[in-house]
């Protein structure tokens, strides 16, 4: 049993190091971090969080991210779930290849939208905005969202629905007060990794942006060129990008394995 | 089972609308250029298949796309079996079990371009931990920036520690499904660990399994941020994957043309294998 748990200790202590070393880094001076080799820090420094909560530029880097991923979270798990029930629970002309047809969108490589996408939000006017960041990541999210709620509907019995019908409810009232706590997991598990692809995406975020929705990303770019590499500074934004996610995963912990399988174990 | 109703297609509407306001209007964009020659101006003239063709024979897309074929062969082959390791030796209940679940997945939470930075932080020789270690401590003369295999190996290194959380939590999803019974039938068979693997945790991971390949081939054949922050796809071409050849052409050269073609071409490609990839597993589904 004591050999058998040593891998997964292994392995995130693998997991662990470069974040480790990230996290020390922001710590550092930059004059420490050129200086020499040193694996904790010698001069313990808060410099770099106190640049970044004090500079609007970087703290509303973060504001912006949020705000673009959890409208973008909102909008896909909501179209999502009427389209999902369909695909759960009816067949109808293409469905087959409608669904399809979704998921290659999630297979599609955002560098092949980042100039069209530019030109479509220009044109319309929504450049450089949340709300099309958000738009612009539903490409990928929406498909993900169905596939998900679409593998937790099927584990809920068609005979639910039916006598909800004949104990007279209506089909909306059905939906949101018997259906959906039923599949609650899997709202929060599609949710999750609506919040997930959208937090961790750039290169859309950053093509679709120019000041006033600037994503995180896309300040530490300009900061590391222009302020000649302060990998400091670097390194403590990147810490603190790590937090959000930190925080969601753990109220989905106990479903993240089954989200992960798309509901489909 | 699943009931016969057109009118289900009034639920799919917005998904509908939405995706298709995302993927048609660009798409057709994408297309519009392919064919078209442009100087500026906004005046077009037709080209035909002619951008397809020359990028077919270009040597710098064959080189890309053999990269890229490398990258994700190699990807496949580390992640998949290593991930499936980690997740047959993971607890199965008790304390540690959120514990190890949190831990594993949170590197997939971290932003793409920070995952480029800290790896480039802890690679980078004189100052990364790893760098420092390599070179300092046991001598190997290591250095992502200069030579082209020690950038290979970042680059492959960094994807291994991204995703392959992914696989271990899908398989693991697939192992805590498997009923207690089996393991005790197994055992007063006197079923050897391997034939337990063999014949009882394997095909209990099959779908998962196929969701996972599926998943990673989809990701590191479209990977972008990570390596071109990591490297920006140096030293030289060396690490230049098909993504980063793509924006550079299309964002940094404004070749319109070229990189339509090319975007198609790409694709085309994630298509036809992913489309291999979904038939597989809706197969399974449907047994």
């Amino acid at each position: 049993m004591k050999k058998r748990s040593l891998i997964p200790i292994l392995y995130i202590a693998f997991l662990m190091l470069p974040i480790y070393w990230l996290v020390a880094m922001s710590f550092k001076t930059t004059n420490e971090i050129l200086s020499g080799f040193s694996l904790f820090p010698q001069t313990f420094t808060l410099e770099n969080y106190i640049t970044i909560f004090t500079d609007p530029t970087w703290y509303w880097g973060y504001i912006n991210s949020i705000f673009y991923v959890t409208i973008n979270t909102v909008l896909s798990v909501c179209v999502a779930l009427p389209a999902a029930y369909a695909f759960s629970r009816y067949r109808f002309l293409g469905d087959k290849q409608l669904f399809f047809w979704l998921l290659t969108n999630r297979m599609a490589p955002a560098a092949v939208f980042a100039l069209p996408f530019f030109q479509l939000y220009s044109s319309i006017g929504l450049f450089d905005t949340h709300l099309a960041v958000a738009l612009a990541h539903t490409l990928f999210n929406v498909p993900l969202a169905v596939w998900i709620l679409e593998g937790f509907m099927r584990g809920i019995p068609k005979e639910l629905d039916e006598t909800a019908y004949v104990d007279g409810y209506s089909f909306p009232r059905f939906f949101v007060t018997i259906f959906l706590p039923n599949i609650k997991a899997g709202v929060g598990v599609a949710a999750f990794f609506c919040f997930m692809f959208s937090w961790v995406e750039m290169l859309l975020a950053k093509t679709l942006t120019a000041v006033e929705a600037k994503p995180i990303a896309a300040v530490m770019t300009r900061t590391a060129s222009s302020a000649g590499y302060e990998l400091g500074l670097l390194a403590a934004a990147g810490t603190l990008t790590i937090i959000p996610g930190a925080i969601v995963i753990w109220f989905v912990r106990n479903y993240i394995a089954r989200g992960f399988a798309m509901g489909r174990v | 089972m699943r009931t016969e109703n057109q009118k289900a297609w009034f639920f799919v509407l917005p998904v509908l609308a939405l995706v298709a306001f995302n993927a048609l209007v660009p798409m057709m964009t994408v297309v519009n250029y392919s064919v078209q020659e442009t100087f500026g101006n906004n005046q077009f003239f037709w080209e035909g298949l002619g951008w397809f063709e020359q990028i077919l024979r270009s040597d710098r897309f064959q080189a890309a796309l053999g990269r890229q074929f490398l990258f994700t062969f190699l990807i496949l082959l580390i992640e998949v079996p290593l991930g499936i390791i980690v997740a047959l030796s993971m607890p199965r209940k008790g304390f540690w079990v959120p514990v190890c679940l949190v831990l594993m997945a949170l590197p997939m939470l971290i932003p793409w371009n920070v995952v480029g930075s800290m790896w480039n932080i802890f690679t980078l020789p004189k100052i990364g931990l790893l760098g420092y270690f390599l070179n300092d401590v046991l001598g190997i003369n290591y250095d992502m920036t200069q030579q082209p295999l020690s950038a290979w190996i970042t680059v492959i290194v960094m994807d291994v520690w991204h995703w392959t959380s992914l696989v271990v939590l899908l398989c693991y999803a697939g192992l805590v499904s498997i009923p207690d019974a089996y393991y005790q039938a197994a055992k007063i068979d006197g079923a050897s660990p391997w034939s337990v693997f063999r014949y009882i945790q394997l095909p209990k991971m099959k779908t998962v399994l196929t969701i996972a390949v599926l998943l990673r081939f989809m990701d590191s054949f479209n990977i972008y941020t990570e390596p071109f922050v990591l490297t920006g796809g140096g030293p030289g071409n060396s690490t230049t994957l098909l993504s980063i050849d793509l924006v550079k052409i299309a964002l940094g050269q404004f070749d319109l043309g070229p990189a339509a073609a090319m975007s198609l071409i790409y694709f085309a490609i994630t298509l036809l294998v992913s489309w291999v990839f979904y038939t597989l597993m809706t197969k399974d589904d449907a047994q």
